[in-house]
Protein backbone atom coordinates (compact mmCIF):
# COMPACT_ATOMS: atom_id res chain seq x y z
CA UNK A 1 0.00 0.00 0.00
CA UNK A 2 1.32 3.74 -1.18
CA UNK A 3 2.16 5.61 1.56
CA UNK A 4 3.20 9.19 2.34
CA UNK A 5 4.99 8.63 5.73
CA UNK A 6 4.22 12.27 7.02
CA UNK A 7 5.38 13.45 10.43
CA UNK A 8 4.09 15.73 12.62
CA UNK A 9 4.63 17.83 15.71
CA UNK A 10 2.64 19.86 17.75
CA UNK A 11 2.08 21.83 20.89
CA UNK A 12 -1.23 22.33 23.10
CA UNK A 13 -2.99 24.05 24.98
CA UNK A 14 -7.09 23.80 26.48
CA UNK A 15 -9.68 25.76 27.75
CA UNK A 16 -13.26 25.24 28.75
CA UNK A 17 -15.70 27.47 27.58
CA UNK A 18 -19.00 27.05 25.93
CA UNK A 19 -19.06 25.19 22.93
CA UNK A 20 -20.31 28.36 20.73
CA UNK A 21 -20.54 26.43 17.54
CA UNK A 22 -23.21 24.38 18.32
CA UNK A 23 -24.74 22.78 21.97
CA UNK A 24 -24.73 25.35 24.80
CA UNK A 25 -22.98 23.35 27.78
CA UNK A 26 -19.43 24.29 28.71
CA UNK A 27 -16.86 22.07 27.24
CA UNK A 28 -12.89 21.07 27.23
CA UNK A 29 -11.16 23.03 23.74
CA UNK A 30 -8.23 22.09 22.52
CA UNK A 31 -5.71 24.05 20.95
CA UNK A 32 -2.88 22.67 18.93
CA UNK A 33 -0.03 23.91 16.86
CA UNK A 34 1.55 21.74 14.82
CA UNK A 35 3.99 21.10 11.63
CA UNK A 36 3.60 18.39 8.66
CA UNK A 37 6.28 17.21 6.51
CA UNK A 38 4.61 15.16 3.68
CA UNK A 39 5.67 13.99 0.29
CA UNK A 40 2.62 12.73 -1.28
CA UNK A 41 3.54 12.15 -5.01
CA UNK A 42 3.37 8.20 -4.59
CA UNK A 43 0.01 8.65 -3.83
CA UNK A 44 -1.04 10.33 -7.57
CA UNK A 45 -1.51 7.51 -9.88
CA UNK A 46 -3.05 7.73 -13.44
CA UNK A 47 -6.20 7.91 -11.98
CA UNK A 48 -5.82 10.30 -8.99
CA UNK A 49 -7.93 13.83 -9.59
CA UNK A 50 -6.97 15.01 -6.29
CA UNK A 51 -6.51 14.23 -2.30
CA UNK A 52 -8.57 15.41 0.44
CA UNK A 53 -5.95 15.60 3.10
CA UNK A 54 -7.20 15.97 7.14
CA UNK A 55 -5.34 15.91 9.94
CA UNK A 56 -7.52 14.09 13.10
CA UNK A 57 -7.52 13.87 16.58
CA UNK A 58 -8.57 10.45 18.13
CA UNK A 59 -9.03 9.89 21.60
CA UNK A 60 -11.62 8.27 24.27
CA UNK A 61 -13.11 9.72 27.40
CA UNK A 62 -15.87 9.13 30.21
CA UNK A 63 -18.44 10.17 28.37
CA UNK A 64 -17.63 8.75 24.94
CA UNK A 65 -15.85 5.43 23.79
CA UNK A 66 -14.51 6.92 20.53
CA UNK A 67 -14.21 10.53 19.47
CA UNK A 68 -12.73 12.05 16.21
CA UNK A 69 -12.63 15.49 15.25
CA UNK A 70 -10.81 16.52 11.97
CA UNK A 71 -8.86 19.66 13.09
CA UNK A 72 -7.59 20.57 9.79
CA UNK A 73 -7.80 20.12 5.71
CA UNK A 74 -6.22 20.94 2.51
CA UNK A 75 -7.36 19.48 -1.18
CA UNK A 76 -4.11 18.73 -3.33
CA UNK A 77 -5.53 18.93 -6.71
CA UNK A 78 -3.54 17.04 -9.79
CA UNK A 79 -0.14 19.34 -10.60
CA UNK A 80 -0.02 21.41 -7.08
CA UNK A 81 3.40 20.41 -5.34
CA UNK A 82 3.05 16.97 -3.90
CA UNK A 83 5.56 18.00 -1.27
CA UNK A 84 4.08 19.87 2.18
CA UNK A 85 6.22 21.52 4.83
CA UNK A 86 4.10 23.12 6.96
CA UNK A 87 5.09 24.83 9.73
CA UNK A 88 3.55 26.75 12.85
CA UNK A 89 -0.24 25.47 11.73
CA UNK A 90 -3.37 26.24 13.55
CA UNK A 91 -6.12 23.51 13.87
CA UNK A 92 -8.88 25.17 11.14
CA UNK A 93 -11.52 23.99 13.11
CA UNK A 94 -12.31 24.20 16.64
CA UNK A 95 -11.66 21.58 18.55
CA UNK A 96 -14.66 21.03 20.66
CA UNK A 97 -14.84 17.60 22.68
CA UNK A 98 -18.30 16.60 23.92
CA UNK A 99 -17.77 17.04 27.17
CA UNK A 100 -14.33 17.45 29.37
CA UNK A 101 -12.37 15.14 28.11
CA UNK A 102 -9.41 16.97 27.31
CA UNK A 103 -8.42 17.78 30.45
CA UNK A 104 -5.71 15.78 31.33
CA UNK A 105 -6.03 13.07 28.38
CA UNK A 106 -2.88 11.81 27.73
CA UNK A 107 -3.72 9.54 24.97
CA UNK A 108 -4.77 11.83 22.01
CA UNK A 109 -3.81 10.45 18.85
CA UNK A 110 -3.12 12.71 15.92
CA UNK A 111 -2.89 10.95 12.19
CA UNK A 112 -2.83 11.79 8.96
CA UNK A 113 -5.19 10.42 6.27
CA UNK A 114 -6.84 11.32 3.13
CA UNK A 115 -9.51 10.70 0.78
CA UNK A 116 -8.43 9.68 -2.29
CA UNK A 117 -10.82 10.99 -5.32
CA UNK A 118 -10.26 9.64 -8.90
CA UNK A 119 -11.06 10.78 -12.27
CA UNK A 120 -13.70 7.97 -11.79
CA UNK A 121 -13.81 4.78 -9.81
CA UNK A 122 -13.62 4.00 -5.83
CA UNK A 123 -13.42 6.67 -3.54
CA UNK A 124 -10.56 5.08 -0.80
CA UNK A 125 -10.12 6.55 2.72
CA UNK A 126 -6.58 5.98 3.60
CA UNK A 127 -4.67 6.46 6.80
CA UNK A 128 -1.05 7.15 7.41
CA UNK A 129 0.82 5.10 8.52
CA UNK A 130 2.31 5.97 11.75
CA UNK A 131 0.55 9.05 14.25
CA UNK A 132 1.60 11.48 17.24
CA UNK A 133 -0.04 10.83 20.64
CA UNK A 134 -0.32 14.49 22.15
CA UNK A 135 -1.33 13.98 26.12
CA UNK A 136 -3.17 17.37 27.18
CA UNK A 137 -2.07 19.39 30.56
CA UNK A 138 -4.32 18.80 33.94
CA UNK A 139 -4.66 22.55 33.91
CA UNK A 140 -6.98 24.92 31.57
CA UNK A 141 -5.32 28.06 30.13
CA UNK A 142 -6.86 30.74 31.62
CA UNK A 143 -4.79 33.65 29.39
CA UNK A 144 -5.61 34.20 26.09
CA UNK A 145 -3.18 33.24 24.31
CA UNK A 146 -4.63 31.86 20.38
CA UNK B 1 -39.35 -7.27 -20.58
CA UNK B 2 -36.79 -3.84 -20.40
CA UNK B 3 -39.03 -1.75 -17.63
CA UNK B 4 -39.18 -4.87 -15.74
CA UNK B 5 -35.35 -6.37 -15.62
CA UNK B 6 -34.30 -2.35 -14.75
CA UNK B 7 -36.64 -2.32 -11.66
CA UNK B 8 -34.91 -6.02 -10.78
CA UNK B 9 -31.52 -4.28 -11.14
CA UNK B 10 -32.33 -1.76 -8.63
CA UNK B 11 -34.08 -3.19 -6.51
CA UNK B 12 -31.09 -6.14 -6.65
CA UNK B 13 -28.77 -2.89 -5.69
CA UNK B 14 -30.81 -1.53 -2.75
CA UNK B 15 -30.46 -5.13 -1.13
CA UNK B 16 -26.96 -5.60 -1.99
CA UNK B 17 -25.64 -2.07 -0.96
CA UNK B 18 -27.79 -1.80 2.21
CA UNK B 19 -29.17 1.62 0.86
CA UNK B 20 -32.64 2.69 -0.02
CA UNK B 21 -31.01 5.32 -2.94
CA UNK B 22 -27.80 3.44 -3.75
CA UNK B 23 -26.68 5.83 -6.96
CA UNK B 24 -27.03 9.66 -6.13
CA UNK B 25 -26.79 12.68 -7.98
CA UNK B 26 -24.95 15.28 -6.73
CA UNK B 27 -26.99 18.58 -6.55
CA UNK B 28 -24.80 21.41 -5.71
CA UNK B 29 -20.84 22.83 -5.46
CA UNK B 30 -20.84 21.89 -1.87
CA UNK B 31 -18.06 19.61 -2.46
CA UNK B 32 -15.89 20.87 -5.51
CA UNK B 33 -13.67 20.05 -6.58
CA UNK B 34 -14.12 16.87 -5.86
CA UNK B 35 -17.84 16.52 -6.85
CA UNK B 36 -19.68 18.43 -9.28
CA UNK B 37 -23.73 19.19 -10.44
CA UNK B 38 -24.50 16.05 -12.33
CA UNK B 39 -21.84 13.30 -10.93
CA UNK B 40 -23.10 10.39 -9.76
CA UNK B 41 -22.41 8.42 -6.69
CA UNK B 42 -22.40 5.18 -5.71
CA UNK B 43 -23.05 4.25 -2.20
CA UNK B 44 -23.54 1.55 0.34
CA UNK B 45 -25.04 1.33 4.10
CA UNK B 46 -23.90 -1.65 5.83
CA UNK B 47 -24.72 -1.32 9.23
CA UNK B 48 -22.12 -2.25 10.62
CA UNK B 49 -20.03 -0.05 8.98
CA UNK B 50 -18.76 2.18 11.52
CA UNK B 51 -19.20 6.13 10.67
CA UNK B 52 -15.72 7.76 10.94
CA UNK B 53 -14.35 10.99 10.90
CA UNK B 54 -13.46 11.62 7.12
CA UNK B 55 -15.67 9.75 5.43
CA UNK B 56 -18.35 11.34 2.68
CA UNK B 57 -21.63 10.41 3.55
CA UNK B 58 -24.97 11.31 2.15
CA UNK B 59 -27.76 12.17 4.65
CA UNK B 60 -31.01 13.62 4.64
CA UNK B 61 -32.44 15.85 7.69
CA UNK B 62 -35.36 15.00 9.26
CA UNK B 63 -38.63 16.30 7.60
CA UNK B 64 -37.01 16.97 4.58
CA UNK B 65 -36.59 15.02 1.13
CA UNK B 66 -33.29 16.15 -0.30
CA UNK B 67 -30.05 14.06 0.20
CA UNK B 68 -26.92 15.69 1.21
CA UNK B 69 -23.65 14.97 0.33
CA UNK B 70 -20.96 15.69 2.95
CA UNK B 71 -17.87 15.06 4.97
CA UNK B 72 -18.01 13.76 8.28
CA UNK B 73 -15.51 16.39 10.69
CA UNK B 74 -16.20 14.97 14.38
CA UNK B 75 -17.82 12.16 15.27
CA UNK B 76 -18.65 11.07 18.83
CA UNK B 77 -19.37 7.54 19.40
CA UNK B 78 -20.45 5.91 23.09
CA UNK B 79 -19.64 2.13 24.03
CA UNK B 80 -22.88 0.87 23.27
CA UNK B 81 -22.43 1.86 19.48
CA UNK B 82 -24.28 4.77 19.42
CA UNK B 83 -22.82 7.91 17.49
CA UNK B 84 -23.61 11.35 17.04
CA UNK B 85 -21.10 13.31 13.99
CA UNK B 86 -21.03 16.56 12.24
CA UNK B 87 -20.29 16.71 8.61
CA UNK B 88 -19.16 19.90 6.56
CA UNK B 89 -18.65 20.06 2.81
CA UNK B 90 -15.56 20.46 1.36
CA UNK B 91 -16.49 23.83 -0.54
CA UNK B 92 -18.20 25.17 2.44
CA UNK B 93 -16.92 27.87 5.17
CA UNK B 94 -19.05 26.31 8.06
CA UNK B 95 -19.95 22.99 9.36
CA UNK B 96 -23.78 21.81 8.35
CA UNK B 97 -25.37 22.84 11.78
CA UNK B 98 -27.18 25.59 9.81
CA UNK B 99 -28.87 22.63 7.23
CA UNK B 100 -29.66 20.88 10.59
CA UNK B 101 -33.18 20.95 11.65
CA UNK B 102 -34.13 23.57 14.14
CA UNK B 103 -31.96 22.89 17.38
CA UNK B 104 -30.66 19.62 16.07
CA UNK B 105 -26.77 19.97 16.55
CA UNK B 106 -25.70 16.70 15.84
CA UNK B 107 -26.67 13.93 13.00
CA UNK B 108 -27.27 9.98 13.75
CA UNK B 109 -26.98 7.14 12.11
CA UNK B 110 -31.26 7.09 11.14
CA UNK B 111 -30.26 9.92 9.06
CA UNK B 112 -27.50 8.52 6.78
CA UNK B 113 -28.73 7.36 3.38
CA UNK B 114 -25.36 5.81 2.29
CA UNK B 115 -21.29 6.13 2.41
CA UNK B 116 -19.82 7.97 -0.74
CA UNK B 117 -17.81 4.20 -2.23
CA UNK B 118 -17.51 4.44 -5.77
CA UNK B 119 -18.01 8.04 -8.41
CA UNK B 120 -18.92 8.95 -12.18
CA UNK B 121 -18.68 12.40 -13.28
CA UNK B 122 -21.01 13.67 -15.64
CA UNK B 123 -23.28 11.14 -15.88
CA UNK B 124 -26.14 12.08 -13.26
CA UNK B 125 -26.38 15.47 -15.42
CA UNK B 126 -29.23 13.96 -17.08
CA UNK B 127 -31.58 13.40 -13.86
CA UNK B 128 -30.40 17.31 -13.23
CA UNK B 129 -31.94 18.34 -16.49
CA UNK B 130 -34.88 16.27 -16.68
CA UNK B 131 -35.44 17.76 -13.29
CA UNK B 132 -35.22 21.50 -14.26
CA UNK B 133 -37.30 21.46 -17.82
CA UNK B 134 -40.00 19.08 -17.44
CA UNK B 135 -40.60 19.42 -20.95
CA UNK B 136 -37.18 17.47 -21.52
CA UNK B 137 -38.01 14.72 -19.40
CA UNK B 138 -42.03 14.52 -20.94
CA UNK B 139 -40.07 14.04 -24.56
CA UNK B 140 -38.01 11.54 -23.48
CA UNK B 141 -41.24 9.63 -21.69
CA UNK B 142 -43.19 10.24 -25.01
CA UNK B 143 -39.84 8.81 -27.46
CA UNK B 144 -39.80 5.78 -24.61
CA UNK B 145 -43.25 4.96 -25.06
CA UNK B 146 -42.93 5.43 -28.61
CA UNK B 147 -40.73 2.71 -29.30
CA UNK B 148 -41.76 0.43 -26.68
CA UNK B 149 -45.47 0.55 -28.47
CA UNK B 150 -43.57 0.13 -32.04
CA UNK B 151 -41.74 -2.51 -30.40
CA UNK B 152 -44.65 -4.83 -29.42
CA UNK B 153 -46.22 -4.44 -33.13
CA UNK B 154 -43.37 -6.22 -35.01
Amino acid sequence: MKGAWPHVCYSRTRKNVEDFTGPRERSDLGFITFDITADLQTIFDWNVKQLFLYLSAEYSTKNNALNQVVLWDKIILRGDNPKLLLKDMKSKYYFFDDGNGLKGNRNVTLTLSWNVVPNAGILPLVTGSGHVSVPFPDAYETTKSY
Amino acid sequence: MIVSSALMIWKGLIVVTGSESPIVVVLSGSMEPAFHRGDLLFLTNFQDDPIRAGEIVVFKVEGRDIPIVHRVIKIHEKENGNIKFLTKGDNNEVDDRGLYKKGQNWLEKKDVVGRARGFLPYVGMVTIIMNDYPKFKYALLAVMGAYVLLKRES
